[in-house]
């Protein structure tokens, strides 16, 4: 579903990914984890098609990235740590843009069953502004599924919410990924990403430095294995 | 660190000898009937005037070729025209300010050229605080480019505008247009010195041009050679 | 919680079975653009207030500054007007782009599968939308505070086409102006040397209207306004990709 090979991603003579290798699988959910400037984000960026490789492969869902990005576009579904919405606007109101902006058929149904989804069902005339920000969250991943995307990206998601916040949308998170949908996520809850993902990456200084699946760390802990790839 | 070529060096030397050379000439130059010495500033007016033209030509063109090909090196090139050519206009202003106060009794006309030139250098003073304001080099190269090319376009529309507009200014259409319609009869051995001039200042051109690239490029150096450090 | 797509995957072999999604048309991108900025200005009219009352204040602070007699004030209305318009209109340009970045909702937008020029038309068309708004409640009130007739037809097409070149340049330059550390400053300092053809057309133009000349000198100040709106819009729209992308 998702290919990288080797991808360089410069800011001017600053390198910040130096030959990335990276491959998942469809269905597979991958936490991707790291210290902070790792470049985590830089990488979420570029196969989220907002940001373009210096020199490298990408394939996202079949298509090359950064020529076929249109394509691309239309099968991601991307949650950042902002949440890409418009406080002036109702969250019905906000799916409706962005569904518009996709071109998704039976819209006003879709919105319906995706706010019912998210638990937002009752606020949906309510100005997002007045939304905590575990709604915004909540509403964020709403968003990115309206148009039923086949790969999903979540870049630290968890950012800013309490327990209950973070407890409904893991939640929301084992529903979305429950469909078979590849999803790879960059979090710093190491319990949390144990909890949902299959396989655990880290990246440190530029590339993937240390890889495993769930079934690879039975009895071990994923903090213990993620101190040891960063000491090696 | 590699030394100056020595096309450069020679090319130093050149420029250098040139713009004596035009100075003596202007300076014995036939002096003008009507105006008096003053108006051998013009000589080099026109010369700097011509030079700066230069540089915002070919600052236009890298902006477009820059846009096609993402080679940074284009930006350089577009730093450096823009420099040469932001100096240029400033003293082709202030010495057409020294030949208008004589001449007319006026520090400035609100003639066509010479405001198209302020608002050019305005523009330019504009790409630089836009450039300073970003410090990815790709995006700053980008932006540079993109602003060069809408105030490319947008200058000598500006130039139209004002020559079909501005009627309210008493413009002294008599003197301003002398340049460039000869108004002033010009004997030979004036359009000697006219046309050295013009000759001298591109050799200038070309000298201050190619000296900006390769501080451009020392300076690239240094900033990979500072990283290499750091890491 | 039930997952609104399970009667999807029931009905067909695998995920990636749609080979082609669907994609709003640029037409379609371009209005849901303009009609969420329009929905949102509206509910907090942030941006259209913000821009009357400083158009209040320049016309207020023009009144002192320059002494207007009767006969001063013929010649003068025009440039008045667009001063107040440019000035006014950079509020707009900025604010318009700040709300994009602000809450990362540009990256939002270029996550949609459209055309980047659709974005650049749909903030056009809403940034016009705001200043034209904002300008026909100015004219009135300039018409009465002054005891002139504003409401001319070919004023009214002036400042249309003014306000198009105005507003086609000013979006592209606050995408970029947005991005920089000097943001808010920077717009006015990049737009004013870049927007003078348009004022100077414009008040040509606009004087023209008021003071009843003859039609052959107003259609030329007209000619170079459509022409710059064409020119520049043009370039706009093929640069604003290398504006907003990384």
């Amino acid at each position: 579903m998702i290919t990288v090979k080797k991808l360089v991603k410069r800011f001017g003579l600053k390198a910040i990914l130096r030959g990335v290798d990276f491959e998942v699988q469809p269905g597979e959910f991958v936490a991707l984890l790291g210290p902070n400037g790792a470049g985590k984000t830089t990488f979420l960026r570029i196969l989220a098609s907002l940001s373009r490789p210096s020199l490298g492969e990408v394939n996202v869902a079949g298509f090359r990235l950064p020529n076929e990005a249109a394509a691309v576009r239309s099968r991601l579904g991307v949650v950042s740590h902002l949440p890409l919405l418009y406080g002036d606007l109702s969250a019905e109101e906000n799916l409706r843009f962005y569904g518009r902006m996709y071109g998704i058929p039976g819209l006003e149904g879709r919105i319906t069953e995706v706010l019912e989804m998210v638990g937002l069902d009752l606020r949906r005339r309510d100005l997002v502004r007045t939304f905590s920000r575990g709604m915004q969250q909540r509403l964020a991943i709403g968003r990115a599924v309206l148009h039923d995307p086949d790969v999903m990206l979540f870049d630290e998601p968890y950012t800013g919410l309490d327990q209950d916040a973070s407890s409904m949308l893991d939640e929301v998170l084992k529903t979305v990924a429950a469909r078979g949908r590849t999803v790879v996520m960059t979090s710093h809850d190491l319990a949390r990403a144990e909890d949902l993902a299959t396989r655990f990456d880290i990246l440190s200084r530029g590339v993937i430095s240390a890889s495993t699946s769930r079934a690879e760390l039975q009895g071990s802990n994923l903090l213990t294995f993620y101190k040891e790839a960063l000491a090696g | 660190m590699e030394s100056k070529p020595l096309t450069l060096k020679i090319l130093d030397v050149v420029a250098i000898l040139v713009l004596i050379a035009a100075t003596y000439m202007a300076l014995n130059a036939p002096t003008e009937r009507v105006m008096g010495e003053v108006q051998k500033v013009f000589y080099f007016h026109i010369g700097t005037a011509w030079t700066a033209l230069l540089g915002f030509i070919l600052a236009g063109l890298f902006s477009v070729v820059y846009l096609v090909t993402k080679d940074l090196k284009w930006d350089r090139y577009q730093v450096a025209a823009i420099e040469v050519s932001l100096v240029f206009f400033l003293i082709t202003i202030v010495l057409g300010s020294i030949w208008a106060r004589p001449a007319w009794n006026t520090w400035w006309t609100w003639d066509p050229r010479l405001t198209t030139a302020a608002v050019t250098e305005l523009i330019y003073v504009a790409y630089f605080m836009l450039r300073q304001g970003i410090d990815d080099p790709d995006r700053r190269a980008r932006f540079g480019a993109v602003y060069a090319l809408v105030g490319g376009l947008s200058a000598p529309i500006t130039f139209f505008a004002i020559r079909l507009f501005r009627t309210i200014h008493p413009v002294v259409i008599g003197g301003s247009n002398a340049e460039a319609e000869g108004g002033f009869s010009m004997s030979a051995d004036m359009r000697t010195a006219f046309f050295f001039a013009l000759f001298a200042f591109t050799i200038i051109f070309i000298d201050l041009f190619w000296n900006r690239i390769r501080l451009g490029d020392l300076q690239d150096k240094v900033e990979q050679l500072k990283l290499k450090v750091t890491m | 919680m039930t997952d609104p797509f399970e009667t999807v995957i029931e009905e067909t072999t695998g995920r990636a079975k749609i080979s082609t999604r669907p994609r709003a048309t640029f037409f379609k991108a371009v209005s849901a653009v303009v009609w969420k900025d329009l929905q949102a200005e509206f509910r907090s009219r942030e941006l259209f207030s913000a821009m009357l009352v400083f158009s209040l204040l320049i016309i207020l602070i023009f009144n002192f500054a320059l002494e207007l007699d009767i006969k001063t004030r013929q010649s003068v209305t025009a440039g008045v007007l667009w001063a107040t318009f440019a000035f006014a209109g950079t509020l707009g340009l900025n604010r318009s782009m700040a709300i994009e970045k602000d809450r990362g909702c540009m990256d939002g937008l270029l996550l949609a599968p459209v055309d980047r020029s659709a974005i650049y038309f749909g903030k056009v068309i809403s940034n016009l939308a705001f200043m034209l708004i904002v300008e026909l409640i100015v004219l009135p009130v300039y018409s009465v505070l002054y005891n002139t007739n504003l409401f001319q037809p070919g004023l009214l097409l002036v400042i249309l086409l003014g306000s198009i070149g105005y507003v086609g340049v000013g979006t592209l330059l606050s995408a970029m102006a947005v991005q920089t550390r000097t943001r808010d400053i920077l717009l006015p300092i990049l737009l004013f040397p870049v927007v003078i053809p348009v004022l100077l057309a414009a008040v040509k133009a606009s004087s023209g209207f008021l003071t009843g000349a003859d039609i052959s000198e107003v259609m030329l100040p007209i000619n170079l306004l459509i022409a710059y709106d064409v020119i520049f819009i043009a370039v706009a729209f093929m640069v604003f990709d290398s504006v907003v992308e990384e």
